[in-house]
């Protein structure tokens, strides 16, 4: 039982990762981007990216809860278990933040290919190169860094 | 209800810098195989993202994999398992191993893949579709190892 709460735990971080890691290769492609039909297919990526973020932050959340209750070593109530809990928290926020810009993006880019524009355009690449959202991008690499820190450490346990 | 292993602190380190690399190593192939698979269906997507798939797999899963399997060997050296015959190691290293000749075929593939659309105007289909599967395998290999490395099986 331990093993594949261990197992699916682990899983759940790695498409976290993954989506974390698609979504990336989107926004550093798409930095340079102005055309709409170049970003329109660059968001098709990030199609692939979102139900795995979906199912990757529930997934550890549950199972790190469980897998904390199960083994009698480690308490819920743990520093480390409580701390990567709010940075969870952090991640999340800030995640979904930063996809609210890149959601902007392309749904304006979707709009244009649709009305048949595909010249450059210069709210597409100010929506791409948002600063605010790199800011946030940067916030959830570090947040998502940190867990696996505790998660490695386990300081206190 | 039982005990988790609690390992000495001094593995944390490398232990730290495996996982991370597996995990971007994932992240990147996933990546990878999408956009090659996207460019399979979409005539109009497939040149921008071959070329994606391709600098993804030379700048995200390259440094990854050599991160993830040069820390292996450091925490395997660490834990005294560099000899071990336990078959959680065993597929460990199988996987890394014939990974890195599927990893030199796949780069090998997208160049030859890049450089044909480039000159052909949407060439190196054929190239890009074995690219697909190579890059397939070695995800689904590796998630594999994921479960061997989390389970230990013996």
């Amino acid at each position: 039982m331990y093993d594949w709460l261990l197992f699916f735990h682990v899983a759940a971080a790695f498409a976290l990762v993954s989506a974390i890691v698609v979504f990336s290769v989107v926004s550093i492609a798409g930095w340079r981007a102005d055309r709409p039909s170049t970003a329109v297919s660059l968001f098709r990526l990030s199609k692939v990216a979102t139900p795995l973020v979906i199912a990757g932050s529930l997934l550890t959340l549950i199972l790190g809860i469980w897998l904390a209750i199960y083994l009698d070593a480690y308490q819920v109530w743990d520093g480390w278990i409580l701390a990567s809990l709010a940075i969870w928290a952090i991640a999340q926020w800030s995640g979904k933040q930063s996809g609210r810009d890149y959601t902007r993006a392309q749904q304006l880019a979707t709009r244009l290919v649709d009305e048949g524009k595909d010249e450059p355009s210069a709210e597409l690449r100010s929506l791409l190169q948002s600063r605010h959202g790199l800011m946030l991008q940067l916030i959830t690499y570090a947040a998502v860094l940190a867990i696996l820190v505790l998660m490695v450490y386990k300081p206190g346990a | 209800m039982t005990t988790a292993a609690i390992r000495p602190d001094d593995w944390n380190f490398p232990l730290l810098l495996h996982v991370l690399g597996a995990m971007v190593l994932v992240g990147g192939l996933v990546a990878v195989v999408s956009g090659l698979v996207i460019a399979w269906r979409r005539d109009e997507a497939q040149t921008l993202l071959t070329r994606l798939a391709f600098r993804t797999l030379l700048f995200v899963v390259l440094p990854s994999y050599l991160l993830m399997r040069i820390t292996a060997q450091w925490v395997a050296s660490r834990e005294k398992l560099d000899d071990a015959d336990l078959a959680w190691i065993s597929i460990g290293y199988i996987v890394t191993d014939a990974g890195a000749v599927i990893l030199l075929l796949s780069l090998i593939l997208g160049y030859l893949g890049v450089r044909r659309a480039r000159s052909e105007g949407g060439g190196g289909r054929g190239l890009f579709r074995a690219l697909t599967v190579l890059s397939s395998i070695l995800l689904v290999a590796l998630l594999v190892a994921m479960w061997a490395m989390t389970t230990k099986p013996i």
